[in-house]
């Protein structure tokens, strides 16, 4: 299983974004960050603080469960429920800016969940997305604003992202499924 | 061990299933610790949905639910109905004064037709005892036990048990005393079931007469002492005394009643430092528990009201993933 990205390489991809943040935005007014779970959580957190560090300013981040807005629940008639877990988001998203935030970036759905969730919280003015790793294969029409790294993938491999605060390591593998 | 394991077990230290075995809440008995855990964890993030200013998640959209109660109910008829609005499912409640029931249809008829209009879910309150068992048995659609006589009420002691571990952290090693008409009580049932699964010491007081026969077999302490039961404990609810339900004569008047078991701050004192006051409602002031106790610093009453759609919102969530083709085990 192929190892793509190592801790350094994930850092210096976090970094990075978090400049193009600042400079899209040109500063922090109004912005606020959102981790889809499980993993996007943490790498909301973690540019929080990137963003913190270079720029100085404090950003509200919040926690997205999208369990209950997925489409493709109550259709695996054999299977347990998905589990739900708690959405956080301690601020109004009335006219922030939203950046949401993700592991990797596969069909889409997920993020198409995210936005119909987002929504029910209010009325941002802009959502912007953030992904660690796109491997293409859309199935709806989303498209990444800030990606950390383009992993050109085939259908039957499957990306594992792993964070040091959810798996204990920081790294990103191809794993062939058989 | 994973995160997700990790986040779902910090309150109780109790894991959770992934499912529920069956596919019907027909009562506390037959659930496992590892399903309560499941439901109550489930319930703390449907919580969070009513704090929202849409309180409303598409997840039932397209499910249709039918309330269908034989007993008078408003708290736990509305909570089931909010519940099912705030997953999105189509509702429908049937009271029984106004249908059918009173042209002398049989319960298993009334449901068959109902049935006919293919709903999937069905939340029922029976003044029979083990009538949701039976309709388990016909149906095709899911069965939610909302009451049934003086048998089982899951729902509500799953509420209970969710604002006892908001307050508590846990349920394992509690003290909880339920004071008042365990005889009428299906309250009481699912509690003492529930809480004492859960790893809670639980006594059950009140007059001799209204103590059913065969009590100790539901795992709890039975005492007549309102002052033993409630010495050091954590949790202390109170039973409505179901004069409805009552065909003789259990105790000589209503003030001699409040006199003996009657919650008073006085009688509240030998409980822990941090008790709790619960009532499955509706409260009868002036007899199971004084005004003082019922509005005071304790009383977490209404918190309860609030958590059940919480709870229902959790246990419909995961009995609509349940299809009949998923039955596992005897039923």
């Amino acid at each position: 299983m192929p190892q793509v990205m190592d801790a350094d390489r994930m850092s210096r991809a976090l970094t990075r974004i978090a400049h193009e943040i600042l400079e899209r935005n040109r500063g922090l007014d109004d912005i606020a960050l959102v981790g889809i779970r499980t993993r996007g959580v943490p790498l909301a957190r973690r540019l929080a603080r990137t963003l913190q560090e270079i720029n100085g300013d404090d950003v509200p981040t919040g926690a997205l469960d999208i369990t209950l807005y997925r489409d493709d629940l109550m259709r695996h008639a054999v299977g347990p429920q998905p589990l739900v877990r708690r959405t956080e988001i301690p601020f109004s998203i009335d006219d922030c800016k939203i950046l949401l935030v993700d592991d990797v970036l596969y069909t889409g759905r997920t993020i198409r969940a995210a936005l119909d969730a987002l929504i029910d919280f209010g009325r941002p003015r802009a959502i912007q997305l953030i992904v660690l790793v796109d491997r293409g294969h859309r199935e709806l029409p989303i498209k990444a604003d800030y990606v950390g790294k383009n992993l050109p993938t085939s259908l039957r491999q499957s990306v594992q992202v792993r964070l040091l605060e959810v798996d204990g390591t920081d790294e990103v593998v191809i794993e062939e499924e058989p | 061990m994973t995160a997700r394991t990790m986040e779902r077990t910090d309150h109780t230290g109790a894991p959770a299933a992934s499912r529920l075995r069956s596919r019907h809440l027909l009562g506390i008995a037959g659930l496992e610790a590892d399903e309560i855990t499941l439901i109550l964890d489930t319930a703390e993030a449907m919580k969070e949905i009513g704090t929202r200013p849409i309180k409303k998640v598409p997840t039932l959209r397209g499910r249709t639910v039918v309330n269908l109660f034989f007993e008078p109910s408003t708290r736990t008829r509305t909570s089931f109905e909010i519940a099912e609005k705030r997953l999105s499912a189509d509702t429908l409640s049937i009271a029984t004064a106004t249908s059918s029931v009173t042209k002398g249809e049989t319960l298993v008829d009334t449901v068959r037709n109902l049935e006919a209009m293919a709903p999937d879910m069905i939340v029922t309150r029976h003044p029979s005892s083990g009538a949701p068992h039976l309709l388990s048995r016909v149906c095709r659609s899911a069965i939610i036990n909302a009451g049934d006589g003086t048998h089982e009420h899951p729902t509500q002691a799953l509420l209970d048990a969710f604002t006892i571990r908001q307050h508590k952290g846990r349920l394992a090693g509690l003290k909880v005393a339920i004071v008042g008409d365990l005889l009428h009580s299906r309250v009481l049932r699912s509690n003492a079931l529930l809480l004492t699964t859960m790893g809670a010491e639980v006594w059950g007081c009140g007059p001799a007469t209204l103590m059913p026969a065969g009590i100790d077999r539901l795992g709890l302490h039975p005492t007549t002492s309102v002052d033993e039961a409630v010495e050091g404990a954590d949790v202390v609810m109170l039973l409505r005394i179901q004069h409805e339900r009552m065909h003789g004569h259990f105790f000589p008047s209503v003030r001699e009643y409040f006199a003996l078991f009657g919650m008073t701050s006085e009688r509240l004192r030998r409980a822990s430092g941090n008790v709790i006051i619960m009532h499955p409602g509706p409260m009868n002031r002036g007899v199971e528990i004084d005004s003082d106790v019922a509005d005071g610093p304790y009383s977490v009453i209404l918190e309860q009201v609030s958590n059940g759609v919480a709870v229902r919102m959790a246990v419909l969530y995961l009995l609509a993933g349940r299809d009949e083709m998923a039955e596992e085990g005897p039923p």
